[in-house]
């Protein structure tokens, strides 16, 4: 009788040593594409330190060493004026609202149609499986273009303000929240879908009922991860024109010497607000994915 | 009432079911039993619509289940109940909610999607798990209840679809003994008490030989067996499980305590 658990009797056993000279082989296959791509990364970065050296006007290595000049001559203003920083915290603590407000809206906008598009662009549980190559390149080409290069082509079209800024950051959250969720999807448990479906279920009813519920903790943490994303993109939008805190950052730098004492209050409240969301979505993503704290 | 005429599923070259024909008259248990990869899942996934039959007509009071398409076929499917063997139930919801689920296609897409299920739906779901002996689990998650507890919430689920037939695709295969058992009278008594007819697709011989009161056998897609269970001799078995020489009777048994007879089981306890 055969033996299931150990295979054949010892003489009736295939001929290692092929297996053996095939391992070995492979293994020095495996260290042959180690040392191929360690030599190509090695190029790569050589030639982009050689590139970088000759573009730069002044020269890289000599213009080193003035890389922090610009930013003693801001602190040691800033540092003077001390007294001044609390009251510029106040002065701005209005157009910081405004950027966390064109973060959120864009966060829920985004997220809303993130979910639909993932759904239609997962394999398995697609409405149209024939058009899951479209949703997903549709995704793809919202994730590739950058905020700030909506927004620019919006301020021609809508003017300036926050509302090219909502629809520049929530379409390219659409794209990169589309896809983590799509993959979270496609891990789903497929049982509980099919159980849906043997009763007769709704493609509707049965992502509602039988996806949502398993995907919702991670669809949110990755949510709240892309909100503080969005904080910061919606800071920098200020640089081209969107109002909020990106924007009185933009006028205090211009304006040169004389207002650092600003540029460094904005900063700080800008890397306050941001460490500060970072702490309370930790802690909540934490408590979605793995459960409340015991 | 139930026609199955030569009906065939293809994967690829590979015929998983291979022009399979029989009829059932009235509130029969069916056992259909075979080795893995005979057939019996993807006959039953056919019946119930989750997968499409490539050729062959499934005749239902003389309508072609088989030839419905979108709405009609999900309607097929609201009266077509299935049970699972890993019972596919939506884990983080609560018991009531997957009972409830039985009847996703008779309620409107707002109400079920937003949980607004009428008082009475509501009362039906709980009073069929009253039946089932596990009304208290009703606010539970699906998740925190023993396989054998889930297995009998997929059963209410199943008579909330007031179903004319019952498919079970191994109902008990992930089940400790004690619990196959309690799952397995269940749905004997739900088939001779409701008058619903079970199709079960079985593992082994001798829960078909004590539950079923007609079985089919397969092997390699082919039925090559259909009769009582007193027909079910050691050179039928042979013929259903291959007649290699590894084949024994005891590899085809699980452990349903056969010296129950006598005394109540779990189940009518449960049920009565």
């Amino acid at each position: 009788m055969v033996d299931v658990a150990f295979g054949p009797e010892q003489g009736k056993r295939p001929d290692l040593s092929n297996t053996r000279e095939a391992y070995l082989d492979m293994v020095r296959r495996k260290r042959m594409y180690g040392g191929i791509l360690l030599v190509l990364f090695i190029a790569l970065m050589s030639s982009g330190w050689m590139l970088a050296d000759d573009r730069n006007a002044g020269g890289f290595w000599g213009g080193l060493h003035q890389v922090f000049d610009f930013p003693s001559e801001v602190l040691s203003e800033a540092w003077e004026k001390r007294a001044n920083l609390p009251g510029i915290f106040i002065d701005h603590i209005p157009a910081l609202i405004e950027t966390i407000n064109i973060a959120a809206v864009a966060t829920l906008i985004g997220g809303v149609a993130a979910m639909a598009l993932s759904l239609l662009a997962t394999r398995g549980l697609a409405r149209w499986p024939r058009l899951v190559p479209v949703f997903r390149r549709t995704l793809d080409a919202l994730r590739a273009i950058p905020e700030i290069v909506i927004a620019l082509v919006l301020i021609y079209i809508l003017g300036g303000g926050p509302v090219p800024a909502v629809i520049a950051i929530a379409l390219h959250t659409g794209g990169a929240l589309g896809k983590l969720f799509s993959e979270v999807a496609e891990n789903a448990d497929p049982k509980p879908v099919e159980g849906l479906a043997s009763v007769g279920a709704t493609w509707s009813q049965r992502m509602w009922l039988g996806v949502i519920p398993q995907v919702a903790p991670n669809w949110l943490s990755y949510a709240l991860l892309r909100f503080e994303i969005n904080v910061r993109a919606s800071a920098i939008l200020g640089f081209v024109g969107e109002g909020g805190i990106g924007h009185d950052l933009k006028l205090a730098m211009q304006w040169g010497q004389g207002r650092y004492d600003q540029v460094v209050a904005i900063f700080l409240l800008l890397f306050l607000t941001i460490v500060l969301i970072d702490q309370m979505s930790d802690r909540y993503r934490h408590r979605l994915t793995k459960g409340k704290p015991a | 009432m139930l026609q199955v005429k030569s009906v065939t599923r293809m994967f690829g070259q590979k015929a998983a079911v291979d022009r399979a024909s029989f009829a059932v008259e009235g509130p029969q248990f069916l056992g259909i039993i075979g080795r893995s990869g005979a057939g019996k899942s993807t006959f039953l996934r056919m019946m119930n619509r989750l997968t499409d039959a490539t050729s062959g007509e499934i005749l239902v009071e003389g309508r072609n289940v088989l030839a419905l398409k979108g709405a009609d076929a999900r309607a097929w499917q609201s009266q077509c109940a299935m049970i699972f063997q890993q019972f596919n139930l939506v884990p983080r919801m609560d018991v009531a909610s997957n009972v409830l689920h039985g009847i996703l296609n008779r309620r409107s897409t707002v109400q079920t999607l937003f949980n607004l299920w009428p008082r009475a739906d509501i009362l039906k779901a709980l009073d069929i798990l009253d039946r089932l002996g596990i009304a208290e689990q009703a606010p539970k998650r699906a998740e925190a209840l023993s396989g054998g507890q889930q297995q009998r919430v997929a059963i209410a689920r199943a008579l909330m679809q007031d179903p004319k037939i019952i498919l079970a695709d191994e109902p008990i295969a992930s089940l400790d003994p004690m619990n196959a058992q309690i799952v397995m009278d269940t749905l004997k008594r739900i088939n001779v008490e409701d008058k619903r007819m079970v199709i079960a697709n079985l593992h082994t011989l001798d829960t078909a030989r004590r539950y079923c009161d007609r079985v089919i056998g397969m092997r390699d897609g082919r039925i090559v067996f259909d009769g009582t269970p007193d027909q079910l001799s050691t050179g039928v078995a042979r013929d259903i499980y291959g007649a290699d020489a590894t084949f024994n009777e005891a590899a085809t048994s699980t452990a349903i305590p056969a010296d129950t007879t006598a005394d109540r089981t779990y189940a009518d306890l449960m049920m009565s």
